[in-house]
C-alpha cells in the first residue's frame, strides 16, 4: 500500500496503517510525524522524508526502513523488530529498548543506547555506522552497542561515554579507546574472538548499506562491559 | 491586570526555529510560520511567538518599541513617560487579524521612536543604556503596561496561542525580514499569558527558548545588580539580560558568552582537552561569572541585529539541528521544520552541547540593512 503522508496529521497516518490489512507500506513525503508504526507487530514500513519523534516507539516485530534521516529517540522502548535509517538520527536512539535491532548509516546524537535492557533471549542491538554524540550507552543495563566510526577521524563517541553502564556491551571500531570513561566500566582491545561475536550484526549492517564485513572486522575494536569488580548493587546496601 | 504566574504546574515541552540570510535578503514571515507549524505538538497553544529583524527598513534609525497594554490608563502614563524621554516619531495600534483561538488580547501599540537629545545627554549614558534603562524603567514602575520590543528595525510578535495562529493573529505574512526567529510554547511551571510567551527582547536581542533553567535564582540575583529587572518570573527573562550584560555592556564576544553561559565541565578542563589559553580562559570564566552559569536543559536562539546564535546546555538534554543552504542558515527543534523551510539543505548537522552556531550578517548586506 503507498500512502502519500503530505498533509495527513501523525494520528491519521498511523491509524490508516494500523487498521490496514495490508502488511506492507510505502509512506512517501513523510515530514515530522511522530510515532510512525508505534506498537506495530508484523508489518514492513518503508519511508521516505523525514519521520518525527519516537520513529517505532514500542516496536513489536515490524520492520521499518526510513530512506532519508529519522529525529529523536527512534526505538523508543522497543520490544522486538528492526528500524534501518539510511541517513543519519537524532538523540536518545534505543531509549530504554529491551529487544529488536536498530542499524544507523550515518551518524547518531548523544545517549544512544540509553538504559537499553536485556533478559534472556530478549538481547537488543544497536549499529551506528558513523560517529555518536556524548553519553552513548548511558545507564546501559543490556543488549549491545556497535559503533563503527566510517569515515570518520579519531575515536567516533563523545565524552561521558558509558555512564552509569552496569550490563551488556559496547564495541567501538576505532584505533584509540573512548577518553574519561568513570570507573565502573572495563575498556579493552577486541579480541578477535570477541570481534567474531558481532560478525553477524555487522554482517546484517553490511546488507543494508553496503560495506564489507572482513574489511570492518580487520580494524581495531575497543569492547566495553562494565566492571564487575565495581558492581552497582552493593552500593547502597548488602542483600 | 495581566494574569502573571499562577501556581499551576504543566510539563513540558516546546519548539524554537529560525533562519538568516547573510547577504541581507528578506523572507515573508509565513515562512518561518510554516516552520513551527509542523512541530505543533511540541506547543500546547499557551504561547507562541516570532522575532523578525530587517521588517522596519523606513524606519531603520528609530527603536521600535511594541507595547502591551492592560488599560488606556497605563497606555495613557506610558505615553506621557515616553513624551517626557523620546520624540515619537510614529504611533500605531499593532495590525492584527482576528482568529478564533487568539483571545483576550491586552492593547498592543508600536511606537518609532528617538531619543531626545537633552535627555540623553543629560544622562550621560551611551544611547542605547538609556533606551534599555526606559525600557527596564516602563516594565518595572508602569502597572499594566509591557515594553516587549525594543530594538531597531526588528520586532517582537507573541501572544498566547499556538504559533501559528499568533503569526496569523500578527499578519506576519505582511513583513519581510533578512533573520526570523520563532518559539512555540509548552509552559512548564506556569499557566502561560502575554507576556510569558517568548521572544523575551531587550533592545534588539531575542530569546527563543526549550527548556527550564534550574539555575534561574542565582542568576537572577547576580543580574539584577546591574539594573536589570526580572519582573515577568519566567527562567527565559534572565538569559536575554545575561546576554545583554555580557555582550553588550562588557563587549564579550558571543564564542565567550557562550563559554560563560554553558561552560566546560571542571573534569573537562582537567583533562586537557582545550589548549592551555583556552583552558586558562574558561577556568577565568567559571571563577568570575559563576552565577551566570546556566544549567538544566536548554536549547536557544539568540537574534541580534547582527546575527543569530544557536547554543544548547552542555549535556544536550533538548534537541537542536543546524543546516546550510547557499548564505541561508537554518536552526530548529527538529529537522523537518528546517525542511519545509528548505526541502534541499547542502549540509544538516547536530552542534554538540555547549557549541555555539554563530551566522551573522556579511559586512556588505551589514552596511545594507543599516547596522
Amino acid at each position: 500500500m503507498k500512502i502519500d503522508a503530505k498533509n495527513i496529521g501523525y494520528s491519521e497516518l498511523n491509524k490508516i496503517m494500523r487498521e490496514s490489512d495490508e502488511s506492507r507500506f510505502e509512506v512517501e513525503n513523510v515530514l515530522g510525524q511522530r510515532y510512525i508504526g508505534a506498537g506495530t507487530t508484523g508489518k514492513e514500513i518503508l519511508i521516505t522524508g523525514t519521520p518525527g519523534n519516537a520513529l517505532g516507539a514500542y516496536l513489536n516485530g515490524s520492520k521499518i526502513v526510513v530512506y532519508g534521516n529519522a529525529q529523536d529517540a527512534i526505538g523508543d522502548t522497543m520490544n522486538d523488530g528492526a528500524i534501518i535509517v539510511h541517513g543519519n538520527c537524532g538523540d536518545t536512539a534505543g531509549y530504554a529498548m529491551r529487544s529488536g535491532e536498530i542499524y544507523v548509516e550515518g551518524n547518531a546524537g548523544y545517549r544512544v543506547g540509553i538504559h537499553m535492557k536485556s533478559y534472556k533471549e530478549l538481547y537488543p542491538i544497536i549499529v551506528i555506522g558513523g560517529k555518536v554524540g556524548d553519553f552513548l550507552g548511558e545507564y546501559q543495563a543490556g543488549g549491545i552497542i556497535i559503533v563503527l566510526g566510517i569515515g570518520t577521524e579519531g575515536c567516533p563517541v563523545g565524552s561521558f561515554c558509558g555512564t552509569g553502564m552496569h550490563g551488556g556491551e559496547m564495541f567501538i571500531r576505532s584505533e584509540e579507546a573512548p577518553k574519561g570513561l568513570p570507573k565502573q566500566v572495563c575498556c579493552t582491545e577486541a579480541t578477535a574472538e570477541e570481534k567474531e561475536q558481532i560478525r553477524r550484526y555487522i554482517d546484517r549492517f553490511v546488507k543494508h548499506f553496503k560495506h564489507n564485513t572482513d574489511e570492518l572486522l580487520s580494524s581495531k575494536f575497543y569492547k566495553l562491559i562494565p566492571n564487575s569488580a565495581n558492581p552497582y548493587k552493593q552500593l547502597y546496601v548488602n542483600n | 491586570m495581566l494574569q502573571k504566574e499562577g501556581e499551576t504546574r504543566i510539563p513540558a515541552g516546546c519548539a524554537i526555529s529560525g533562519f538568516i540570510n547573510r547577504s541581507g535578503r528578506r523572507t515573508s514571515g509565513s515562512v518561518i510560520v510554516n516552520s513551527i507549524a509542523c512541530m505543533h505538538e511540541r506547543s500546547n497553544g499557551l504561547g507562541g511567538g516570532y522575532a523578525g529583524y530587517g521588517i522596519y527598513p523606513e524606519y531603520k534609525n528609530q527603536y521600535a518599541f511594541h507595547v502591551f497594554y492592560d488599560s488606556s490608563e497605563a497606555r495613557v502614563k506610558t505615553e506621557a513617560f515616553l513624551d517626557r524621554h523620546f520624540d515619537v516619531v510614529n504611533l500605531s495600534r499593532i495590525p492584527i487579524r482576528k482568529n478564533p483561538n487568539i483571545t483576550d488580547e491586552p492593547l498592543i501599540w508600536r511606537y518609532f521612536v528617538n531619543p531626545l537629545p537633552t535627555k540623553l545627554a543629560d544622562s550621560q549614558l551611551d544611547e542605547r543604556t538609556f533606551v534599555a534603562r526606559c525600557v527596564i524603567r516602563i516594565n518595572d514602575r508602569i502597572d499594566g503596561a509591557y515594553v516587549f520590543s525594543s530594538g531597531k528595525n526588528m520586532g517582537v510578535f507573541k501572544a498566547v496561542g499556538y504559533p501559528e495562529d499568533v503569526g496569523d493573529f500578527y499578519r506576519l505574512e505582511e513583513y519581510s525580514g533578512y533573520a526570523w526567529t520563532v518559539h512555540g510554547r509548552y509552559p512548564t511551571n506556569t499557566p502561560g499569558w502575554w507576556g510569558g510567551a517568548h521572544p523575551f527582547s531587550l533592545l534588539d536581542y531575542t530569546i527563543v527558548h526549550n527548556g527550564e533553567i534550574s539555575s534561574y535564582d542565582a542568576n537572577r540575583r547576580f543580574i539584577e545588580m546591574f539594573g536589570y529587572k526580572c519582573n515577568l518570573l519566567t527562567d527565559t527573562e534572565v538569559i536575554t539580560y545575561i546576554i545583554d550584560y555580557l555582550h553588550r555592556r562588557l563587549g564579550m564576544p558571543l564564542e565567550d558568552v557562550a563559554k560563560v553561559i554553558a561552560s566546560p565541565f571542571w573534569s573537562e578542563l582537567e583533562s586537557g582537552k582545550f589548549s592551555p589559553e583556552d583552558t586558562e580562559k574558561y577556568r577565568h570564566f567559571r571563577n568570575v561569572y559563576s552565577s551566570l552559569l546556566i544549567t538544566g536543559p536548554f536549547s536557544i536562539i539568540l537574534g541580534y541585529n547582527n546575527g543569530l546564535m544557536a547554543l544548547n546546555d552542555r549535556l544536550k538534554l533538548r534537541s537542536m539541528v543546524c543546516a546550510e543552504k547557499g548564505d541561508t542558515m537554518y536552526i530548529s527543534s527538529e529537522e523537518c521544520s528546517i525542511r519545509t523551510m528548505c526541502p534541499d539543505v547542502d549540509r544538516i548537522w547536530s552542534p554538540r552541547g555547549g557549541e555555539p552556531v554563530i551566522a551573522e550578517l556579511d559586512k556588505y548586506a551589514a552596511e545594507r540593512v543599516g547596522r
